[in-house]
């Protein structure tokens, strides 16, 4: 009788990080499923967004092992992988052009095309209808995160990585973002991992939080059990 | 009026370039009175530029002597001073040095072998020497401006290049904007150069050539197969060297490696 095993969505195993001999992140282990809501908290230089920045293998790890769905991410071809796991950066680098180039950028990159129904479907999704066409340096920090979500969404990530997605704007356009944020995870059920120095943000976005400091993993819990034992 | 005085060729020169030196240190002296902080940098330039190039002239006297194939290590030594002069100015890329030499190497003794060849270049040391020096040089200031561009564009747009890879772009894709503005940027002077060619300036070649006495409409022709051999061979360096230049600044893995350099 064959048994099917379980793999987890995302697992990492004893990832370190060093530069120059210094130790960023030391021995991390955990394991997200898929459909989960993980928030990375931690003080500034705590190297969180270290962690998220591995995880899309923007850096590559001292040692240890991250894999995705049982397989070890060094065997996916890196934009694969990087679709996969879509990340979110806390500044939005648009590229110069209109909303919908930007939108074009991930699917045109492995040979896709967005008609104009799936621009204006993600666009509307993140509470942009009728953007497509505006210049980017046009946009409000919140618009301009906001399509850096959407751009990300347009390649049909199977996760989020979302690195302080609010942490550069002011107190409206946070507001406006974390809303759209939540209404994104929970209309496309997407597993997310959301890196924030805010515990009270994590509360709204997370259902567990991982809290990291000194490049250590020191807690690892649902959100009330990690932020009440503090 | 120096040359009333003066038969011999080789003191004439030395007269002439003594009459010039003099010239020479009355802006040293004026520098001095307007306290610029120039005179060490100024005396060590005017030394060395007298220094270099009478003995480049002796040396000259007697490469011109000998078998045209000299021409081959003359200018081979021409392109590994270029491309180690080239690095000296760039910084934090990852094998510089080999890319300048191949860029230029590819450049230069492409453009020098064919032009010598078919007769365009005259096959001659005093013509390949001389002209071949200039190919040298362009290309080497072309892929310096070339590298430290890219080099400069990577730094400040490591935000766009590293969004496009992470939403799965291929570092070829990622990199093509700022590799082509720092091809573009290096190959302005040289297209400059050639559009103020004879209206704002004669340049050397010809100047030389209507100094000894050709015919200016020959000098003409000539000077632009040199200024248009000058324009090739920075076209082929830096196109090479953009090639082999785009695939050091990303791992295996496809993350950007200059990043580090580029933040700090």
């Amino acid at each position: 009788m064959k048994r099917s095993i379980h793999h987890p969505f995302l697992s990492i195993e004893a990832l370190s990080y060093e530069i120059d001999g210094q130790p960023i992140l030391s021995d991390i282990t955990f394991e997200v499923e898929t459909g989960e809501r993980v928030a990375v908290l931690g003080p500034s230089g705590s190297g969180k967004s270290t962690l998220i920045r591995m995880i899309n293998r923007l850096d590559e790890p001292t040692s240890g092992q991250v894999k995705i769905e049982g397989e070890d991410y060094a065997a996916i071809p890196p934009g694969l992988l990087r679709r996969r796991l879509g990340m979110v950066m806390q500044q939005p680098f648009l590229f110069p052009g209109t909303v919908a180039h930007n939108l074009c950028f991930g699917p045109q990159s492995h040979g896709e095309q967005l008609s104009k129904d799936e621009i204006q479907e993600i666009l509307a999704g993140v509470d942009l209808s009728g953007f497509e066409n505006r210049d980017i340096s046009k946009l409000s920090g919140g618009e301009a995160q906001r399509v850096n979500l959407a751009r990300t969404l347009a390649n049909k990530p199977e996760a989020l990585l979302l690195d302080e997605p609010t942490s550069a704007l002011d107190e409206a356009a946070r507001a406006e973002v974390e809303a759209t944020i939540l209404s994104v995870i929970t209309n496309h059920k997407v597993t997310c991992i959301l890196v924030t120095h805010d515990p009270a943000q994590a509360r709204r976005l997370a259902d567990r939080v991982l809290l990291l400091e000194g490049g250590r993993l020191v807690a690892d819990g649902p959100v009330s059990e990690v932020l009440n034992a503090g | 009026m120096l040359g009333r005085w003066i038969d011999n060729q080789v003191w004439l020169g030395a007269a002439q370039a003594g009459m010039t030196m003099i010239a020479a240190l009355l802006v040293v002296w004026l520098t001095g009175r307007l306290k610029l902080g120039l005179i060490k940098d100024i005396l060590i330039a005017l030394g060395r530029g007298v220094a270099q190039i009478v003995l480049v002239g002796f040396l000259l006297t007697v490469i011109f002597s000998a078998n045209l194939w000299i021409a081959i290590p003359v200018i081979a030594i021409m392109i590994v001073t270029a491309s180690v002069m080239t690095i000296k100015r760039i910084k934090n890329i990852p094998n510089a040095l080999k890319i300048s030499l191949l860029g230029i190497t590819a450049g230069s003794g492409l453009v020098i072998a064919v032009m010598t060849f078919l007769g365009v270049i005259e096959q001659d040391l005093t013509s390949i020497i001389p002209i071949g020096s200039m190919m040298v040089y362009g290309a080497m200031n072309t892929n310096a401006l070339m590298m430290e561009r890219f080099r400069s564009e990577v730094g400040s747009h490591v935000g766009q290049i590293e969004a496009g890879l992470a939403l799965g772009a291929s570092p070829e894709h990622v990199i093509q904007p700022y590799a082509r503005r720092a091809v573009a940027s290096a190959m302005t002077p040289n297209i400059n150069g050639l559009r103020s060619l004879g209206i704002v300036w004669i340049p050397g070649a010809m100047a030389g050539m209507v100094l000894a006495g050709e015919n200016p409409a020959y000098a003409g022709f000539y000077q632009f197969v040199v200024s248009g051999s000058i324009f090739v061979t920075a076209g082929i360096t830096v196109i090479i060297s953009i090639a082999l230049l785009r695939k050091q600044v990303f791992s295996k893995a496809e993350q950007l490696l200059l990043r580090t350099e580029a933040e700090n």
